[in-house]
């Protein structure tokens, strides 16, 4: 197997990612894209593991993922304080910010 | 290595379209069920790639604690359960755009870097287990990381805790 085929693939999720962080409004959404980004490094991480027959590759990987559990916690949190303040979870709304 | 392509594609073209779908359906518990299949799919390429604990990893975190994290916060907000229309905002074709131009960017670099290399299975194979490897791995060369993520993990429990806390 070629290593681009999951090169590709990966880039395709992370694009899609990308796209869904900056359309989507709903924050719950929003985090799920960032998943869909975590993913896509996970999948060249192990990739480029089996590529160059390295298991650091896989180390970090796991890495990603313990980081990834930690990060949904502590946004989720976020989400459901904005929700609580702002009886919602539209990002568009959270503009205390803007000039 | 047929078997192995033909396995390939029919899953990445299910993470493709579960992927499409995660970022346009008009419903948030159907969104979380698409990003349980991208991330099955996830693990499912991991196995093609022999990485067995990763893949277990996945599904066990992710699957199984991550999207039900996420199923509580769809829950705790209280979101309609059936469509909702707007959520999407009106900057989508620009995000469509930037996304389009990193996935142009992204497909065209690593094609010039590596578009004929080739995995070799067979030298991975005879590596059997992937497990003793990563312990001796994780424990010898990646100890002091393993424990920053496990106080990362510790902050980040205490901190949501705090966050989230009504008081």
């Amino acid at each position: 197997m070629y290593l681009n085929q999951f090169l590709f693939l990966s880039a395709f999720l992370f694009a899609t990612g990308v796209y869904g962080v900056l359309a989507r409004r709903n924050g719950v959404l929003v985090l799920m894209s960032i998943e869909l980004i975590l993913t896509a490094v996970n999948i060249n991480l192990v990739a480029f593991s089996a590529f160059h027959n390295n298991i650091a590759g896989q180390v970090f990987a796991l890495f990603v993922i313990a980081v990834a559990a930690a990060e949904v916690g502590v946004g989720l949190a976020i989400v459901l304080l904005i929700y609580r303040n702002k009886q919602s979870i539209d990002l568009t709304d959270v503009d205390v910010m803007k000039g | 290595m047929i078997a192995q392509n033909i396995a390939f594609g029919v899953i990445a073209a299910t993470m493709v379209g579960a992927a499409i779908r995660l970022v346009t359906t008009q419903n948030v518990v159907r969104a979380a069920l698409f990003l349980v299949l991208v991330l099955a799919g996830a693990a499912a390429q991991f196995l093609l790639l022999s990485a067995d604990f990763v893949a277990i990893v996945q599904v066990l975190v992710y699957i199984g604690a991550i999207v039900v994290l996420f199923l509580f916060g769809i829950m705790l907000t209280r979101a309609p359960i059936g469509r909702d229309v707007g959520l999407d905002n009106e900057q989508r074709w620009l995000a469509a755009l930037v996304g389009a131009l990193l996935l142009g960017v992204i497909v065209y670099v690593t094609n010039d870097a590596f578009g004929s290399d080739k995995i070799n299975f067979g030298r991975i194979a005879s590596a059997g287990h992937t497990t003793p490897s990563i312990a001796v791995s994780i424990f010898q060369s990646y100890v002091v990381p393993f424990e920053v993520v496990s106080v990362l993990l510790l902050a980040a429990l205490v901190g949501s805790i705090v966050v989230a806390r009504r008081d």
